[in-house]
């Protein structure tokens, strides 16, 4: 398994939660090795969300996840474009992929 | 694989409305998205040529988005209209602050003149001020409260014929289940109104009634509009909150339920019997109140007398609150003399006065007589239209403390009821239902339009 590098950006107040840090590259793990307990090598969103939980969400998780999904009202956009359009959870991470999370939930 | 836009454009899909579910590319969105806000606009006939328009800024995506929309169907459809933007710095440092930043941006590019009032030029407090004297708990309703006279006052200084602000339909639908959930028919039947105001007020008009919050974060996003977004440093708002974490998960399983729940509130109608508090002017400050003295100046009063919880606790509080105050004041034999008399009144017959005996003691304050007046126009009320829960509200604030602790009393000491004032047995069952719903209103009672919350409020019975 190659490497998998992917970009993740914040906004909309996503980034509060994540350091103010609105923009990241990170390599993510082998997968086997990360969650061996689940059997699978391709990345989906829904392992993503579970390394970021893990790696960079440091407090109040439940301000961004519910479930094993992200809190409705968090729209993830994968290459700029609605995962509502990709799969969701299921959508493949690609080496490359941008991911990013924007927040509605804050102040209007 | 990449989805295609539904219109047959031959363009890459972005997003999936969730309105209709329709997969469209970024220009057949904005397409979209632009004209059903026309259609929203011309439909509810918000505007006429050549007026003058506040569009109510924040800084935040909805006030953002609405100004770049306005701006550009005013140029696409003629609509003729002289757009301008009108802030409120409520004088939230580390907030606000900030957010009238990316106002003076919004005034740069879109070219429109910018009028901000501050709270300390027009009541002489900021937030943080207010916060240090009120603390966390209740500033909600001071800064709605303010917010909402503070929007008025700046649009009558601009000389516009209406203010256009920011509600999205997420934001009209959780107002809808919040008045729900609170009971609070008035405000259930005004909240889905497009265009709302009363004779001699200038009336607020929400463009954004229909679209999606979803859908104002994308255009946002893809247009790339600047926009602040950080949540008020001081109120997360708890009721409020779970009721958009409701609707959120709902949206999440059927998109279409907000739509859904704002065609219930539009549609729902009020028995004829109900009563509602019926708009008028503050004697005080001239503006839009339900009471003879607004929200506003009750409020504004605590803070200057020192008595910031005044207007926001129950009303049995505040009068007690009052009383406290004016007996630090004075303390003549005469006025004892009068109270006396008062009381002696109250015991004899009109049961819901009691207060209004005691905080008036003499009439010569003039202050005061303001609250005689407030507790004559609810007695009034009280006595004369109202049917159903307003009857003992009013009544029953006084009481229900008394009664917890005669109850306690009586529990302990089996001591007999009747000892208890005769007007009380009849509001009894009503005494727990009401104090509930005292308590969420007060408690979380969520004017604030910027940011926490969106409906502004001047109807909480004083």
């Amino acid at each position: 398994m190659s490497q998998l590098k992917v970009i993740l950006q914040f906004s909309g107040g996503a980034e509060l939660l994540f350091d103010k840090i609105k923009k990241r590259e990170v390599e993510l793990p082998v997968l086997e090795k990360y969650l061996p307990q689940i059997n699978k090598s391709e990345w989906s969103i829904r392992e993503l969300l579970v390394w970021m939980k893990d790696n960079l969400l440091k407090e109040r998780p439940e301000l961004f996840l519910q479930g094993d999904s992200v809190r409705p009202g968090i729209l993830v956009l994968i290459n700029d474009s609605d995962w509502e359009l990709y799969g969701e959870l299921d959508y493949k991470i690609q080496n490359g992929d941008a991911i990013m999370f924007i927040s509605t939930l804050h102040g209007g | 694989m990449p989805v295609l836009c539904r219109t047959g454009c031959g363009e890459k899909a972005v997003l999936k409305r969730p309105k209709t579910g329709d997969a469209l590319c970024k220009n057949c969105f904005y397409h979209a998205f632009e004209t059903e806000i026309h259609y929203t606009i011309t439909k509810g006939e918000l505007f006429n040529k050549g007026e003058s328009v506040a569009i109510a800024a924040s800084g935040g995506k909805d006030s953002t988005v609405l100004a770049h929309v306005m701006k550009t169907l005013n140029k696409r459809y003629e609509y003729g209209l002289n757009l301008m933007l009108l802030s409120i710095d409520e004088g939230i440092t580390g907030y606000r602050d900030d957010s009238l930043e990316t106002v003076k941006q919004n005034r740069d590019d879109y070219e429109m003149p910018l009028k901000i009032l501050s709270y300390k030029d027009l009541y002489g407090w900021t937030m943080d001020e207010i916060v240090a004297q009120i603390g966390r708990k209740n500033n909600c309703t001071f800064c709605g409260v303010f917010r909402r006279q503070a929007l008025d006052r700046g649009a009558a200084m601009l000389n516009v014929k209406c203010i256009a602000t920011g509600h999205n339909a997420d934001d009209i639908a959780e107002t809808v289940l919040m008045n729900v959930l609170r009971g609070d028919i008035a405000r259930l039947k005004r909240c889905t109104s497009i265009s709302t105001g009363s004779e001699g007020t200038i009336p607020r008009v929400k463009p954004l009634k229909y679209t999606y919050e979803k859908e104002i974060v994308m255009y946002a996003h893809y247009k790339k509009l600047v926009y602040f977004s950080t949540e008020c440093v001081f109120a997360p708002n708890a009721y409020r909150g779970h009721a958009r974490a409701l609707l959120k998960d709902m949206e999440k399983i059927r998109p279409s339920c907000i739509m859904d729940i704002i065609y219930s509130g539009e549609t729902m109608a009020v028995k004829e019997d109900v009563s509602l508090p019926t708009q008028r002017l503050c004697v005080r400050c001239k503006f839009v109140s339900s009471q003879e003295v607004c929200k506003a100046c009750v409020l504004l009063e605590g803070l200057n007398k020192g008595l910031p919880r005044l207007g926001i606790g129950k009303s049995s509080k505040a009068k007690k609150m009052l009383e406290e105050y004016n007996s630090k004041l004075e303390h003549s034999a005469k006025e004892r003399a009068i109270q006396d008399l008062n009381d002696h009144k109250v015991i004899n017959g009109s049961d819901k006065c009691s207060s209004k005996g005691k905080s008036c003691k003499s009439g010569l304050c003039k202050s005061k007589k303001k609250y005689t007046e407030i507790d004559n126009h609810v007695n009034k009320c009280c006595n004369s239209d109202c049917s159903g829960r307003c009857k003992c509200n009013q009544s029953n604030d006084k009481e229900n403390e008394g009664n917890t602790k005669i109850n306690t009393l009586l529990e302990q000491y089996g001591i007999n009821e009747s000892s208890n004032d005769s007007g009380i047995d009849q509001n009894k069952l009503d005494v727990p239902n009401n104090d509930i719903v005292e308590d969420l209103l007060n408690q979380e009672e969520d004017p604030c339009s910027g940011s926490c919350g969106k409906m502004g409020s001047l109807q909480i019975g004083f």
